[in-house]
C-alpha cells in the first residue's frame, strides 16, 4: 500500500524532473510520453486506492516525514486518503493524463514542448499534494504550488505581452485570495493548537466557546476559495487566463485547479457547518457570480472567452450548492462539470487547432461537416452543461437547483435564470462555431481538417463521461451521496425523493434549457445573424461585453488610487529620502578630498605628525590632565 | 657599591631625555634614510638606558630582562629596514625620503 501511496504521489514529481533536466535533449514526443506516462501511473495508483476505500470504507492517513513543531502544533508531511480526496483524485489524474495525451499532438509545433510538460507534471503534483494533504499547511503548499503551475503556463508563450500580463494578473488575484486563506489557517491553528482536519474535526465535536472567531476563520478560508475557484469579486482572473494554451485552460482552468476552492470548503464542512452567516454569504457570493459570468458569457465573440465565463457561472452554481450545506451536491457537479468542461476547451482546442489560431467566432461557422466527432463530442457536451435530459449536467444541475428550491426561493430563480443564459450561450457557440458557412479567409478553409486521433480520442471518452457520468448519483438512489456520507457530520441531504414537487422542477428547468436553445437557434441559425465586433455594441449589450466594467472599476479604485499615493511618495518621500542620503554622501566626499591631502606621501610630514601627536598626547596626559 | 649611589637617578633621566629628543630632533631634520635610522637606534637606547637605570634602583630584575628583548627586536628591525633602504637605492638611485612619494593618496 505505502509503494502506491509513494508511486501516486511521486510519479508527477518525476516525470517532471526528467522534463526539466532532460526534456530537451529527449526530443518532443518522448518528452510527451513520460510526462503522459507520469500521469498515467498516477491514475492506476489512484484507482487501486479508490477500490480499496470504496469496498472497506476506511481512510489511510500516510506519515512521509515530519516537518517542524511549535509549541505544542506538530506539522508533518503527511496525506490523508479518504472518500473526498480518493474521489478528487481520480477525476484530477484521469483528466490530467487524458489531456496530456491530448496534448502530444496539440503541442507539437512549439519548440518548447519538454518545458510545457514539465510544468503540466508539476502541477499535476501540486494538485495531488494539495487534495491527499492531511493538515491545512501542505493543502497551503498544494495550494500556492498550483497557483505558480497556473502562472507559469498562462504565460507560457511568453513573448506575448499581453499573455504575461494575464499571468501576472491571475497570480496578483490569487496573492489576495491566499492572504485570507493563510489568515485562515492562522486562526485555526491558534485556536484548535493544530493544522490536521481529522483532529480540527474532532476538537470541533467537543467545544463551540468562540463561534465567533471560528466564523472569522471560515470567511478568510472563504476568501482564499473565492480566489483560487475565481468568484466575484476576485473573478476577472480566469476569462484573462484564456492566455494559456488550451489544454492548459482544459486542465488548469475548467477542471481540477478552480475547484480547489469548492475541494477546500467541502474538506472543511464540519467549519463551516457551525458557521451559518458564513454559509448564507457563499450561497449569495455564489448565485451572484453565477449570473454574472453567465450574463456576461452571453456576449462574448471569443471561442475559450465563453467557455471561460461559463466556468465562473457554473463555478457560482457550486458555490451555491455548499453555502446551502449540500456539499455532496456540490461535489456531483465538479465531477460533471469537469467532464463536459474539459471537453468543450479541448474540442475548442481542436478547432483552434484546425483554423491555426483563430479565436474569433465571428470568423468560424460550417465546420459540422469537416470536423465530424470535434462536433459531435461537442455536442454532446454542450446537451451535458445546458442541462438536456439525460445527460450528466442535466443531473448534477438540476440537484442544485432542487437544493435551492428547498432552501431559498429567490436563490432558486438566480440560479435557474442563470442556467437558461447557460443553454443560450453554448448553443450561440455551437451555432456560429459548426453550423452555416464558413467565414474564415480562403487561405483556412483550404487548411480545414479534423484533428488527428491522439485529439480526438480524449474528446470522445470525455463525451462519453458527460454523457452517462450522471449515473454516479440519480435521485433517489445516490451511489455518490451514499459514497460521501462518511465525510459529513449531519445527515447527509437524502437524494430527493421523487415527488409532484421534484418533477415540476425537472421539467421547468428542460423547458428553460429549451427555451435558451430556441432563442440561439432563431437568432444564429435560421436568421444566421453574426455578431458584431466588440467596438460597434450598443447599450446593455456594451456593458456586457466590457464585463460590466469590472476591471476599469477595479482600475479606479484601487489601481488609480494606489498609482496617486505612489507618484505622491515618488515625488516627496523618495526626493527627500534620496536627497537625505545624497547630501550624506557628498559630505564625505567634500571632507576627504580635503582629508586627502594631509596624506601626501611625504614620509617626514607623517614622521612629524606622529611625534608631535605623540607629545601632545603626553602633554595632555601628564600635564594638563594632572593639574586638573 | 652600587653606581646609582654615585651619579644619582636624576642624571640618569635627564640623560636618557636628552638623548630622546636628540634622536626625535634628528628624525625630524634630517633627509636621509640611513641617518633617520641611526637616530631612531639612540631614541631606542635612550629609552634602554632609562629602563635599565629604573631597574637597578627598584631592585627589579625584569627591567634588563626587557633591554635585552628590546635590543633584539631592534637588530631585526635593522635588518628588515636596511634591506628596504637597498632596494629602495636600486630603484630610485638615492635614498633621500622627500623622494618616496609613491605612497600618495
Amino acid at each position: 500500500m505505502n509503494t502506491t501511496i509513494l508511486l501516486l504521489l511521486f510519479a508527477p514529481l518525476v516525470g517532471f524532473l526528467i522534463n526539466t533536466f532532460f526534456g530537451k535533449s529527449l526530443g518532443k514526443t518522448i518528452s510527451g510520453v513520460i510526462g503522459t506516462t507520469a500521469i498515467v501511473v498516477s491514475f492506476l495508483c489512484t484507482i487501486s486506492l479508490f477500490s480499496q476505500i470504496n469496498t472497506d470504507g476506511k481512510e489511510i492517513t500516510f506519515h512521509l516525514a515530519d516537518w517542524f513543531s511549535i509549541g505544542s502544533i506538530q506539522v508533518n508531511f503527511s496525506f490523508l486518503f479518504d472518500q473526498l480526496s480518493v474521489l478528487w483524485l481520480l477525476f484530477v489524474t484521469g483528466i490530467g493524463a487524458l489531456i496530456h495525451l491530448y496534448s502530444i499532438s496539440y503541442m507539437h509545433e512549439d519548440e518548447n514542448m519538454h518545458k510545457f510538460f514539465s510544468y503540466l507534471n508539476l502541477f499535476v503534483f501540486f494538485m495531488i499534494a494539495l487534495v491527499a494533504g492531511s493538515n491545512l499547511l501542505i493543502m497551503f503548499i498544494g495550494w500556492e504550488g498550483v497557483g505558480l503551475c497556473s502562472y507559469l503556463l498562462i504565460g507560457f508563450w511568453y513573448k506575448n505581452q499581453d499573455y504575461n500580463d494575464a499571468a501576472k494578473k491571475a497570480f496578483i488575484m490569487n496573492r489576495i485570495g491566499d492572504l485570507g486563506f493563510l489568515i485562515g489557517i492562522f486562526i485555526l491553528g491558534f485556536h484548535f493548537q493544530t493544522l490536521e482536519f481529522l483532529e480540527i474535526k474532532d476538537l470541533l465535536g467537543k467545544d463551540l466557546i468562540t463561534p465567533s472567531l471560528l466564523s472569522i476563520a471560515a470567511l478568510c478560508l472563504f476568501i482564499g476559495a473565492c480566489g483560487k475557484s475565481a468568484q466575484l469579486p476576485l473573478a476577472t482572473w480566469l476569462p484573462d487566463a484564456m492566455a494559456g494554451p488550451t489544454p492548459v485552460s482544459a486542465l488548469i482552468h475548467a477542471a481540477t485547479m478552480v475547484t480547489a476552492g469548492i475541494f477546500m470548503i467541502t474538506r472543511m464542512n464540519f467549519l463551516f457547518d457551525v458557521c451559518h452567516e458564513v454559509q448564507n454569504v457563499i450561497a449569495i457570493v455564489g448565485a451572484i457570480t453565477a449570473i454574472v459570468a453567465a450574463s456576461i458569457g452571453l456576449v462574448q465573440n471569443d471561442i475559450k472567452k465563453v467557455l471561460a465565463y461559463s466556468t465562473v457561472s457554473q463555478l457560482g452554481l457550486m458555490f451555491l450548492a455548499l453555502g446551502l450545506g449540500a456539499y455532496e451536491v456540490a461535489v456531483f457537479h465538479v465531477i460533471t462539470h469537469a467532464f463536459f468542461k474539459a471537453c468543450l476547451f479541448l474540442g475548442s482546442g481542436s478547432v483552434i487547432h484546425a483554423l491555426h489560431g483563430e479565436q474569433d467566432m465571428k470568423n468560424m461557422g460550417g465546420l459540422r461537416k469537416v470536423m465530424p466527432i470535434t462536433f459531435w463530442t461537442m455536442m454532446i457536451s454542450t446537451l451535458a452543461i445546458s442541462g438536456i435530459f439525460p445527460f450528466s449536467g442535466f443531473w448534477s444541475k438540476d440537484e442544485i437547483l432542487m437544493t435551492a428550491f428547498h432552501n431559498n426561493i429567490p436563490l432558486w430563480i438566480i440560479g435557474s435564470i442563470a442556467s437558461i443564459m447557460t443553454a443560450f450561450y453554448m448553443f450561440r457557440l455551437m451555432y456560429l462555431t459548426f453550423f452555416n458557412d464558413f467565414r474564415g479567409t480562403d487561405e483556412q478553409k483550404h487548411h480545414l481538417h479534423e484533428s488527428p486521433a491522439l485529439i480526438t480520442i480524449p474528446l470522445v471518452i470525455l463525451a462519453t463521461l458527460a454523457a452517462i457520468g450522471g449515473a454516479i448519483s440519480l435521485p433517489g438512489n445516490s451511489w455518490l451521496n451514499h459514497y460521501l456520507a462518511p465525510l459529513f457530520a449531519h445527515k447527509s441531504h437524502e437524494a430527493h425523493t421523487l415527488g409532484t414537487t421534484e418533477y415540476t422542477l425537472m421539467a421547468v428547468a428542460t423547458l428553460g434549457a429549451l427555451l435558451g436553445i430556441a432563442i440561439a437557434y432563431s437568432k444564429y441559425l435560421k436568421k444566421k445573424e453574426i455578431p458584431v465586433a466588440d467596438s460597434e455594441v450598443q447599450g446593455l449589450h456594451k456593458v456586457l461585453s466590457n464585463k460590466y466594467y469590472l476591471d476599469e472599476i477595479y482600475v479606479a479604485i484601487i489601481v488609480k488610487p494606489i498609482y496617486i499615493i505612489s507618484s505622491f511618495a515618488k515625488k516627496y518621500v523618495e526626493k527627500f529620502i534620496s536627497n537625505a542620503v545624497i547630501g550624506l554622501g557628498g559630505a564625505t566626499y567634500a571632507l576627504s578630498l580635503k582629508g586627502k591631502k594631509i596624506q601626501n606621501g611625504n614620509i617626514g610630514v607623517y614622521l612629524f605628525a606622529f611625534i608631535f601627536g605623540m607629545v601632545g598626547f603626553l602633554v595632555y596626559v601628564f600635564i594638563i590632565r594632572d593639574v586638573k | 657599591m652600587n653606581i646609582l649611589e654615585q651619579v644619582g637617578i636624576e642624571n640618569y633621566i635627564t640623560l636618557s631625555a636628552l638623548l630622546f629628543c636628540i634622536g626625535a630632533f634628528g628624525l625630524l631634520y634630517r633627509r636621509n634614510a640611513i641617518i633617520m635610522f641611526m637616530s631612531i637606534e639612540i631614541m631606542l637606547n635612550a629609552v634602554n638606558l632609562l629602563l635599565v637605570a629604573f631597574s637597578s634602583y627598584h631592585e627589579d630584575p625584569s627591567g634588563q630582562v626587557f633591554v635585552f628583548f628590546t635590543m633584539a627586536v631592534a637588530a631585526a628591525e635593522v635588518a628588515v629596514g636596511l634591506a628596504i633602504l637597498v632596494s629602495v637605492f636600486r630603484n630610485i638611485g638615492n635614498i633621500d625620503i622627500d623622494n618616496l612619494k609613491n605612497l600618495k593618496g
